[in-house]
């Protein structure tokens, strides 16, 4: 049976060996928790994962899916993603060209930009739950000293409130993730375009709206995949600032979630959930490359 | 071909050695117990830390590790402990409304057996109950905790007051006249946030209005006249401005913050907080004017005093491969030499350490425990635990969505109790 391989195969098989430690990898930590993950979401389990199994079927889904709460939850995580990513990618584009305009101390615009991106989500969290707090935090202090209040606001008391404050905890972390990738777009695109449309007398926002925004597509593209799968599993930011309040206010479908797999030990609905909310990023990636993915004309 | 077998062969091989690897648990050695805690109110790190070493000095077969989460992380952390076999810890620090859901789940050992005549007896009957499920015992109780009611008593006497109030009428009156006379803006802060910290100043409000969470069948009836009445005495507290708004979003720290810088002059806490506002100049503005005094109750309602519960137990992973080691642990952990000379934080379960001569060592032992000590003894028989159900978590987060609907004005206090009330019938089915 001995032969010889070709020269195409002895390739395929030294980049197969090459890939298989990260083949193991990935099937291990990412595949092997997502088939779990469907296979106990068929089962009812009472309390506990140590609990005993029932098949279920697909109970669990058409449970939650006819469950108002489970709507409710789904409609204020997309509130949520949208309203943080909409304001993230407009202001990340206004930062990327204002630092792609090399105005007097960019570069320490560029470089400070980073800090945001870089503490970790549950300090920022804590952070803003202290600004936030209404009797010794900083935003009452703030307001108050400009004159804009007379006396300090019980802020994260209404559900509406602590939503939005929740998205601007968000936004300020992630701006610079956006802002970043944009002005790196922008720094390495073509000038003469720009500068082709001056001569033709394009004025400034003409040339930004209908030469460079086209041209960025690609890298918004990825900057609103990562940021909106990001968001719509948004969990740590919420349990520290809110915990979910006031009055499950701020719950969103990844807090779900977590109250129902570890808190209330519904593992079977838990895992329903979690390969839901999997369904929904994907679908939400996919209609964003269709949307965007398309081969940019020079 | 055959070239490529072998080596996948080999990959395969070195794989799985790799994982069995982990797998094994080395022989040679003392016996290692994994134990998972706290750190929050009650002692410290250093001196639980103080106390595994003596542990371990004591007993060179075992040898103790232990780890801190806050509580919020605890009951999560030990359900997901639970699911590995052998599980990673053979100790576990329980709260009591988490007790019967262990149990239940069969995550804790039973150890009725292994519970000496001795403790029994000189131990808090009301400690036992903690531990208890259905007759049975499955853990030591260690941590004896209740709501107490804390006052400014500079502040109270700026207002012209002398004493402290009785009833939470009387707490209304005296805090109308402070707000008027400007001494605070807000009178009383509370922790209402979306916690289970919401339910400890419910059930002490609740109780102390003649109500209860459940009758003696189990089913409840906190919806009840009474029960909407005290939901809305809480609401109204808010509209006329006594409440401190924001106590909607507040936890026990937050309460502790506010009353420390002053801003308060009633707050209810537990007993943690009197030593830090009172003693630590470095935390606190108000040291050497905070003063406990018995949890109020309304008027005409026949109660005297109410406070919540919040003891807490260690007890033993049900499948540790050494229960009797980890037992060992917990009954050095408990006893009464180690309670009373580590009880700056947390008072002793002994019943004989406030008695006779003993109790004047225990006063003594820090400055925080002249005033806690005799508070402890005055105010536990007023105590009331929440109700042991293994859905209890689950029953709570409704109870704490209800009362949160109610205080932020979305629902009727009505309406929102008798949809928990369902919620929880729906539970117990």
């Amino acid at each position: 049976m001995r032969r010889k391989l070709t020269l195409t195969q002895q390739d395929a098989l030294i980049g197969f060996l090459l890939i298989l430690p990260s083949l193991i990898i990935i099937v291990g930590i990412s595949l092997q928790p997502i088939i779990s993950t469907v296979y106990l979401s068929l089962f009812e389990l009472s309390r506990g994962v140590t609990s005993e199994q029932t098949f279920v079927g697909l109970g669990n889904y058409a449970a939650l899916l006819t469950d108002p709460v489970f709507w409710v939850t789904i409609s204020r995580t997309l509130y949520f993603t949208i309203v943080s990513v909409g304001l993230e990618l407009l202001l990340g584009l206004a930062i990327a060209q204002l630092i792609h305009t090399h105005p007097p101390g960019w570069q320490f615009l560029r470089t400070s930009l980073i800090i945001p991106w870089a503490v970790p989500t549950i300090v920022n969290g804590t952070m803003w739950r202290w600004i936030y707090n209404a009797d010794y935090g900083a935003l009452n202090g703030l307001l108050l000293q400009l004159g804009l209040i007379d006396k300090y606001i019980p802020w994260l008391t209404q559900p509406n409130t602590a939503m939005n404050l929740v998205i601007l905890a968000d936004i300020w972390h992630s701006v610079p993730f956006i802002a970043l990738i944009l002005q790196a777009a922008l720094a390495t695109l073509p000038t003469d375009l720009d500068e082709a449309a001056s001569v033709d007398g394009a004025n400034a926002l003409q040339r930004f709206v209908f030469i460079r925004l086209p041209l960025l597509r690609p890298a918004i593209l990825v900057a609103l995949v990562i940021r909106t799968v990001e968001a719509f599993r948004v969990f740590d930011i919420i349990y520290v600032i809110t915990n979910g309040g006031p009055a499950f206010g701020t719950v969103t479908i990844s807090f779900l979630t977590y109250l129902e797999s570890f808190s209330f030990g519904h593992v079977g609905r838990g895992s329903a959930l979690a390969f839901l909310i999997s369904i929904f990023t994907l679908i939400m990636a996919f209609i964003y490359i269709r949307i965007l993915y398309r081969p940019v004309e020079r | 071909m055959r070239t490529t077998a072998k080596i996948l062969t080999l990959a395969f091989v070195l794989v799985l050695l790799i994982s069995a690897m982990g797998c094994q648990p080395s022989q040679a050695g003392p016996v290692t117990i994994h134990v998972l805690t706290m750190e929050q109110a009650g002692p410290t790190v250093d001196e639980m830390n103080a106390i595994v070493d003596e542990f371990n000095k004591a007993n060179p077969t075992i040898k103790v590790e232990i780890e801190y989460v806050s509580y919020d992380a605890l009951h999560d952390k030990i359900t997901t402990a639970m699911a590995a076999k052998p599980p990673a810890y053979d100790v576990f620090l329980v709260d009591d409304i988490w007790y019967a859901e262990f149990a239940k789940a069969g995550y804790i050992l039973d150890v009725t057996d292994r519970i000496t005549k001795d403790m029994r007896d000189k131990i808090f009957p009301a400690s036992w109950d903690i531990t208890t499920v259905g007759g049975k015992v499955f853990g030591m109780p260690w941590l004896l905790d209740e709501k107490y009611f804390y006052y400014n008593e500079k502040l109270l006497n700026d207002a012209g007051f002398t004493a402290p109030p009785k009833t939470w009428d009387e707490m209304v009156d005296q805090a109308k006249v402070i707000k008027q006379k400007g001494i605070v803006e807000y009178p009383v802060v509370w922790s209402w946030g979306q916690y289970e910290a919401a339910i400890c100043d419910w059930v002490t409000l609740l109780y102390g209005n003649g109500g209860r969470l459940v009758d003696d069948a189990g089913k409840p009836v906190f919806n009840d006249a009474t029960g909407v009445k005290t939901l809305n005495w809480m609401i109204q507290t808010i509209k006329d401005g006594i409440t401190n708004p924001a106590s909607v979003s507040y936890v026990e720290e937050d309460v502790r913050n506010v009353f420390s810088q002053g801003k308060a002059v009633f707050a209810t806490n537990w007993v943690y907080m009197y030593d830090l506002a009172n003693f630590n100049k470095e935390q606190s503005q108000v040291t050497g004017q905070v003063k406990m005094a018995l949890m109020p109750a309304f008027a005409g309602s026949g109660v005297q005093s109410a406070t919540i519960n919040g003891s807490m137990g260690f007890s033993v992973a049900a499948t540790s491969p050494n229960k009797d080691a980890a037992w060992k642990y917990i009954e050095f952990l408990t006893s009464e030499d180690v309670q009373n000379r580590y009880s700056a934080h947390l008072l002793p379960i002994w019943q004989t350490s406030f008695q006779g001569a003993n109790l004047e060592k225990l006063k003594g032992y820090t400055p925080a425990n002249a005033t806690t000590v005799p508070m402890f003894s005055e105010q536990f028989p007023f105590a009331h635990v929440r109700p042991k159900v293994a859905y209890y978590l689950e029953a709570s987060k409704a109870l704490q969505l209800a009362l949160q609907e109610a205080l932020t004005g979305k629902k009727s206090a009505q309406q929102a109790l008798d949809e928990a009330a369902a919620k929880w019938v729906e539970l117990a089915k």
